[in-house]
C-alpha cells in the first residue's frame, strides 16, 4: 500500500534530479553494486572458475579441465556421505526439529503455567553458537568422560555415542535440533501471538473442532511464519559446519560438504580446485533451493 | 516482530525505518568489506618495523604456555649474549598457524619462523619459499648426519636449523609395571602376549586415539617400519609405492591383531583422554610421543612416566627405525626484511646461536618434554625419562619424521587421516581401504 504512492512521488522527482541527485543516486546504487560484485560475484565466479584448474595455493594454476569433478564423484569416499548428511540435515531439522517446534509453540501460546520460563529455557540454546554446542555435545556424549555414558552408569562397554560412525551424527542432529527447535518455536509465538483470536472463535462458532481449527485456520493463516522456518531450515543445513567441526572436525561419520570445502581449501592441503569443485556442487544445492523460494514467492506476490 | 513484517518483506513501513535500514546497510557492507581485508591487514602485521637491520621479526607456532615461555627465555638469552640484536617474536595458536603456513609463507611472513623438518619443509623449499642456509650448515656443529639430512631440501641444500625433537614410543606406567610383574617386550608376540596379561587383569592393554586424526598415524608408521624398514616406509610416503602392495595389507593385517587389545571407541577418544587413562591406571601401554603423556601427568607422577621402544616384527628391520619429529627455525624467502643485507646477517646470526647446545638448554630447562637435537647440549640436567629418549634416538639408525611430515600434506589430511579413521571403525575391509588410498594417491601426486 505504501509502495503505490512512493513509487509515484519517485517519478515525479525524476523530471527535477540535478547533477547533484544523480551523482547521490549513482553513489549510493554504485557502492552497494560495487560491493555486491565486489563481495559476493566476483568469489563466487572465481569459484567457479578455481572448479576447472589444479592450484596449491603456491604455484601456478593449471587447467584441467572436468577433472576435479570426475574426481570427486568417482574418486572421493567421504563426498557421498557428505551430500547424505547435508539431506538428512535437512529432512531432520525440517521435519523433526520444525514441527516440534511449532508444537511447542502452540503449546506455550495455549498458556501453560510458568510459560514464560519455559519460553526462555527453550530459546536459550539459539544464543548459544553451534560451536558452543558442539563442546557441549562432547561434554554430554565422550565416551570415558560424557555426562550421558555416566548417569546410564554403562561402563563395561560404553556406547561410543561421538566416535561410532554410525550413531555419532544422529547424536550431532540431537544437538543441533535441540538450538533449531527453539528458534523454530519462538518465530512461531510471534506468528501465533499475532493470529485473530475472532477468527478462531468464528471457526469455533461454525463447530470446527482444535485440530480443524489449528490445521484449517490457524496454520494457513502463519504461511508467512512457514515460508521463513523452511528458509532458515534449509540455511541451517546447507551451512551447518561448526558443531560437527567442533566435535571431529567433521570427519569418521559426521562429513558435511562444508567441512570438505574447508579441509580442502584451509589447512596445508591446499588442493584449492578440488575443493572449489566442492563448493561449486554447494552453491548449486543451495541455487536450487533459491530458485524454488523465489518462483514461489513472485507467484505469491502476483497472486495477491 | 510479528507476522506482517515477514510478508512485506522488502517495503519499509516508514521514512525512518527506511533511511535507518539503508545507513546500517552500508555500515554493515563497510564492515563487511573490512572482513574481507582483514586477513590481509593481520598478515601485514607480520611485516613488523622495516629492516633496521638489527631487529628480527620470527613467527612462532609455540601457543602453549609452557613453550611459549621456554621460547622467551631463550631469545632473552640471545639478546643478552649479541650486540643490540633483537628478537620480535609474532606468536600464533599452533593449529592456525599450520592451517594458513602457504599463504603466510607467500604473504609478507615474518623473517624467522618455526615450522618442522622432513617432507613437511621440503616441499615449501621446493616451491621456493624458503632461503637456504647451507652456508649456516658449515659451521654448525653437533648434529648427526640424520638430523642433517632431514634439514635438506631435494635440491641439496639446507633450510632448517633444528632445535628440539621428541621420539616416539610406548609409553607406559612404571609403578604398574612394577605392581603386577609386567616386563617391557621386545618382540611384537611379546606385546601381544603382555597385552592379553593385561586384559585379564582387567586393564585396556592398550590406550587408543584417533579423534584429532593424527595420533593414530604414530602406530601405523611403527608397524610399517618395524614389518618392512625404512626404506620401504620413505617410498610409499614419496607416493613411489603402491599403497595395494602386499606389504602394506601386511601392515594392517598386523594392526588388526593388535586392535582388540585397543580401547575401544578410538576415533570418539582424543590424546588426552588417552593419556588420563594411562594415568589413572585404567590403560596399560600407549604408543605416544614424548610430550603428550607428561602433559597430562601430574607433577608428582611425572617420574613415574616410563617408555619401551616399539617392539621388534621384522628381525632384518629390528628397532632401527625411531620415530622423532623434528622442530627448527627456518628463514622466509618472502620476508621483506631478509632483503637488507644487514637483516639477513642478524637472521642467519640468531640460527647459529639457537643451533647451540647451550640455546637448547635454555629452553629444554623449562619445557622438559622434549630433547636436544645438538650432542653439544647439557644432558646432565635432563630427567631419566629425558635420558632414555636420548639413548633412544641416538640409538637410531633412521629417524622417521611422522607420517603427516614425511609425505604431502594435502594426501596426509585429505586421505590418510580419514582412512587410518574408516580402518579403526571398520577393519575387516582392508582391499576396500588400500584401493580407496592408493586411487586418490594417484590423482594427488600426479597433480604435482
Amino acid at each position: 500500500m505504501s509502495l503505490i504512492p512512493a513509487r509515484r512521488t519517485g517519478r515525479r522527482a525524476a523530471r527535477r534530479f540535478t547533477g547533484r541527485d544523480l551523482a547521490v543516486l549513482g553513489v549510493l546504487l554504485g557502492i552497494p553494486v560495487l560491493l555486491d560484485a565486489a563481495i559476493v560475484w566476483g568469489p563466487t565466479l572465481a569459484s567457479v572458475m578455481l572448479s576447472f584448474t589444479g592450484w596449491d595455493g603456491v604455484g601456478d594454476i593449471k587447467w584441467v579441465g572436468t577433472q576435479n569433478y570426475e574426481n570427486l564423484f568417482t574418486n572421493y569416499p567421504q563426498f557421498w556421505p557428505a551430500a547424505r548428511h547435508n539431506l538428512l540435515w535437512l529432512a531432520f531439522l525440517g521435519l523433526v526439529a520444525a514441527p516440534f517446534g511449532l508444537l511447542l509453540a502452540v503449546l506455550i501460546d495455549r498458556g501453560v503455567r510458568f510459560s514464560r520460563f519455559y519460553q526462555s529455557t527453550l530459546y536459550m540454546p539459539v544464543v548459544l553458537s553451534l560451536a558452543v554446542v558442539g563442546f557441549i555435545a562432547q561434554l554430554v556424549f565422550s565416551r570415558d568422560q560424557g555426562a550421558l555414558n555416566a548417569v546410564i552408569g554403562d561402563t563395561g562397554s560404553p556406547t561410543d555415542w561421538l566416535g561410532d560412525p554410525d550413531l555419532n551424527i544422529w547424536m550431532v542432529l540431537l544437538a543441533a535440533a535441540w538450538r533449531h527447535t527453539g528458534y523454530v518455536m519462538i518465530l512461531y509465538l510471534a506468528g501465533l501471538k499475532a493470529v485473530d483470536p475472532s477468527l478462531k472463535e468464528a471457526a469455533a462458532i461454525d463447530g470446527a473442532g482444535e485440530a480443524q481449527t489449528f490445521f484449517r485456520i490457524v496454520l494457513p493463516t502463519l504461511r508467512p511464519v512457514n515460508v521463513i522456518v523452511g528458509v532458515i531450515t534449509v540455511i541451517e543445513s546447507l551451512r551447518a559446519f561448526d558443531i560437527v567441526y567442533a566435535v571431529n572436525h567433521g570427519r569418521n561419520g559426521l562429513e558435511l560438504l562444508s567441512v570438505l570445502v574447508t579441509d580442502n581449501i584451509i589447512g596445508e592441503a591446499s588442493r584449492i580446485g578440488f575443493g572449489s569443485a566442492i563448493a561449486v556442487v554447494m552453491l548449486l544445492v543451495s541455487l536450487g533451493f533459491v530458485v524454488t523460494y523465489l518462483v514461489q514467492e513472485i507467484r505469491g506476490e502476483k497472486n495477491r | 516482530m510479528t507476522q506482517s513484517d515477514y510478508g512485506r518483506s522488502g517495503v519499509p513501513g516508514s521514512v525512518a525505518g527506511h533511511r535507518m535500514s539503508r545507513r546500517s546497510l552500508l555500515r554493515g557492507a563497510a564492515v563487511g568489506a573490512g572482513a574481507v581485508t582483514l586477513p590481509a591487514l593481520l598478515t601485514a602485521c607480520g611485516g613488523g618495523p622495516g629492516g633496521d637491520g638489527s631487529t628480527i621479526t620470527l613467527g612462532s607456532n609455540s601457543s602453549d604456555p609452557v613453550p611459549k615461555k621456554a621460547f622467551a627465555d631463550a631469545f632473552a638469552a640471545y639478546e643478552a649474549q649479541s650486540d643490540g640484536r633483537k628478537v620480535k617474536v609474532n606468536t600464533v595458536d599452533h593449529n592456525t598457524f599450520q592451517e594458513n603456513i602457504s599463504r603466510y609463507l607467500q604473504g609478507k611472513p615474518d623473517d624467522v619462523f618455526m615450522w618442522f623438518a622432513g617432507n613437511r619443509m621440503q616441499f615449501f623449499a621446493e616451491k621456493g619459499l624458503l632461503h637456504d642456509i647451507s652456508d649456516n650448515w658449515q659451521e654448525y656443529k653437533g648434529f648427526s648426519p640424520a638430523l642433517k639430512a632431514q634439514s635438506t631440501g631435494a635440491d641439496g641444500k639446507q633450510y632448517l636449523t633444528p632445535y628440539y625433537y621428541y621420539p616416539w614410543a610406548v609409553f607406559h606406567r612404571r609403578s604398574l609395571f612394577a605392581d603386577r610383574g609386567y616386563q617391557a617386550p621386545k618382540t611384537l608376540d611379546e606385546y601381544v602376549a603382555l597385552a592379553r596379561q593385561m586384559k585379564k587383569d582387567k586393564l585396556d592393554p592398550i590406550a587408543f586415539c584417533d579423534k584429532d586424526g593424527w595420533p593414530a598415524m604414530g602406530t601405523f608408521d611403527y608397524l610399517d617400519m618395524r614389518t618392512n624398514g625404512y626404506a620401504f616406509h620413505k617410498s610409499l610416503m614419496a607416493g613411489e609405492v603402491a599403497w595395494t602392495d602386499k606389504r602394506v595389507r601386511e601392515v594392517f593385517d598386523t594392526w588388526r591383531r593388535l586392535l582388540p587389545y585397543c580401547q575401544q571407541g578410538a576415533n570418539g577418544r582424543t590424546w588426552q583422554e588417552a593419556a588420563n587413562s594411562l594415568q589413572k591406571k585404567e590403560a596399560g601401554m600407549a604408543v605416544f610421543g614424548l610430550p603428550h603423556p607428561g602433559a597430562q601427568f601430574p607433577k608428582d607422577e611425572q617420574d613415574d612416566i616410563d617408555f619401551f621402544p616399539f617392539p621388534v616384527i621384522a628381525p632384518e628391520h629390528g628397532q632401527d627405525a625411531v620415530e622423532a619429529p623434528i622442530d627448527g627455525f627456518l628463514l622466509a624467502k618472502k620476508s621483506k626484511n631478509l632483503k637488507n643485507k644487514k637483516t639477513l646477517e642478524s637472521a642467519k646470526d640468531l640460527l647459529k646461536w639457537l643451533a647451540t647446545g647451550k640455546a637448547e638448554d635454555i629452553y629444554l630447562k623449562s619445557d622438559p618434554n622434549n630433547i636436544a637435537v645438538s650432542d653439544q647440549a647439557d644432558i646432565s640436567a635432563y630427567s631419566p625419562l629425558q635420558k632414555k629418549a636420548v639413548e633412544l634416538v641416538s640409538g637410531a639408525k633412521q629417524i622417521s619424521q611422522f607420517l603427516d611430515r614425511d609425505t604431502r600434506p594435502d594426501f596426509s589430511s585429505t586421505v590418510m587421516i580419514p582412512a587410518i579413521q574408516k580402518f579403526i571403525s571398520d577393519p575387516n575391509d582392508v582391499d576396500g581401504l588400500v584401493n580407496d588410498i592408493e586411487r586418490q594417491k594417484k590423482t594427488i601426486f600426479a597433480a604435482g
